[in-house]
């Protein structure tokens, strides 16, 4: 197709999806006069029946729960799929010789700190996701980020084995299949996929929700490994910064 | 009270983010568009906040923050190193 | 201000689709579908906000007072993650896509062949 007949096209379909759009929005409910009944019924009752304060992670985790699997297993597949498409050209590349080692010790210096409060906030995110805002997905990013930080402070030496494909790739499939096992835990017990393990706990405390915290730290090793993977994909081929000279320091 | 005045906050966001999509798309340079991505992001983390949604406000922080722009970029830089290391051969 | 939100995130989305049809550079598609995505976030989360709701999060907060939709949330919040490795995965063939056909231009890989 024709660069040409392409922006011909484009014209009237955007203007029949714009009008379809508009005929859509006509019949939704005015803003703000939310009126579905699960929202409703999830604020009621997922406190009193999961004690998770954060009613987002338990819908997330137990009422929505197999469908966090299934985005699991899109984050998983993705990750498969770019580590096939470039993990193959990576061996053939001939490695860029070239070493950026920060000079001054105070970005150093900086960098490590950054790296210790990051993580020491991913962990706080995950851990206390089923009670104020956070949880899984959103510290496992941070986690992958606070670690990528050694890469970019310099101390590549540290970095290394959070690149290794040997260690990521268990610990990526350990977060997804964690999941499962504990989906199909429930099943072994008696009742169904994913159903609610173990008490519910404290309304507001660490020990709450059930096997909600624990499907939590599965997700969130799976999206830090995944991230990680992601990165180390991405960032290998191109900057291979083990110099020579780096061994030496 | 502090209910109120969510109202224009709200407006506000929504404006913002109207006014950064097509920002980010007429941004036709791919590394000056990873930086107004960004700014993007940034806006729709703000509309979730006013629209009552921290988690999601949170996830899209760290995504806009460090996922979107480090795949972009180490994309964008993988692509100019084949294309010096093919200007080389050529050569 | 009662159909504007979803307005805008038709919007979002009509700019998108124009951003990846005009595209002449497959890392600009790719951010331009991303736009895209962004206007599922804005229309769930403008579907689920309830007038004068709180937060879905009740700590320090009694039960039974009005809150937002959490599935929405739910929904949004594990995409908005997953859509990183999905970006991720389309780089990745844009990629391999410049590394046959020596260009980013999605119109140059008409003569690839396989």
């Amino acid at each position: 197709m024709s660069r040409r007949l392409r922006m011909a096209i484009l014209g009237p379909a955007l203007l029949g999806l714009g009008a379809l759009f508009g005929w859509a929005i006509a019949g939704l409910p005015a803003f703000g006069d939310y009126r579905g009944p699960y929202g409703f019924v999830l604020n009621r009752l997922v406190v009193p029946l999961r004690h998770t304060t954060n009613v987002v992670m338990g819908t997330t985790f137990d009422v929505r729960g197999v469908d966090t699997m299934g985005e699991e297993f899109i984050l998983y597949a993705a990750v498969v799929g770019v580590t096939l498409l470039l993990r193959d050209e990576t061996a053939g590349q001939r490695a860029e010789q070239r070493t950026r080692r920060f000079g001054s010790d105070a970005v150093r210096l900086i960098g490590v700190l950054m790296v210790g409060g990051g993580i020491l906030v991913g962990l706080w995110l995950v851990a206390f996701g089923y009670v104020t805002p956070g949880g899984g997905f959103q510290g496992g990013v941070v986690l992958a980020g606070a670690i990528l930080l050694l890469y970019l402070a310099g101390n590549h030496r540290d970095y290394r084995p959070f690149r290794s494909e040997r260690l990521l790739d268990p610990l990526e499939s350990l977060g997804a299949g964690g999941y499962v096992i504990i989906g199909l835990a429930a099943l072994a017990s008696g009742s169904a996929f994913l159903t609610n393990l173990f008490g519910p706990g404290v309304a507001g405390k660490l020990l709450s929700g059930g096997s909600i915290p624990v499907l939590n730290w599965t997700s969130a090793i799976a999206v830090t490994c995944a991230m990680l993977l992601l990165f180390a994909e991405f960032l290998e081929t191109y900057v291979v910064p083990l110099a020579p000279e780096d061994s030496g320091s | 009270m502090l209910l109120a005045t969510l109202v224009p906050l709200q407006a506000v966001a929504f404006g913002l983010v109207a006014l950064g999509a097509p920002l980010v798309v007429l941004t036709r340079d791919p590394l000056r568009q990873a930086i107004v991505n960004g700014i993007y992001g940034v806006s729709l983390v703000c509309l979730f906040v006013v629209l009552e949604a921290p988690d999601p406000a949170l996830s899209m922080l760290v995504v806009s923050g460090i996922g979107y722009p480090l795949v972009i970029l180490a994309a964008i830089a993988r692509v100019r190193g084949h294309e010096r290391t093919s200007d080389e051969e050529d050569r | 201000m009662s159909y504007l939100p979803y307005a805008v995130a038709a919007w979002i989305c009509l700019v998108g689709i124009a951003g990846i049809a005009t595209s002449k550079n497959l890392i600009h598609l790719a951010v331009c579908l991303t736009v895209t995505q962004s206007s599922s976030y804005v229309l769930l989360l403008s579907i689920g906000y309830v007038k004068h709701g709180v937060a879905p999060i009740f700590v320090g907060t009694k039960l039974g007072t009005p809150a937002v939709d959490p599935v929405v949330q739910a929904l949004t919040l594990t995409d908005v993650v997953v859509s990183v490795a999905v970006i991720a995965l389309i780089l990745a063939l844009a990629l391999d896509a410049h590394r046959l056909s020596k260009t980013v231009d999605p119109d140059g890989l008409a003569d690839v062949k396989g």
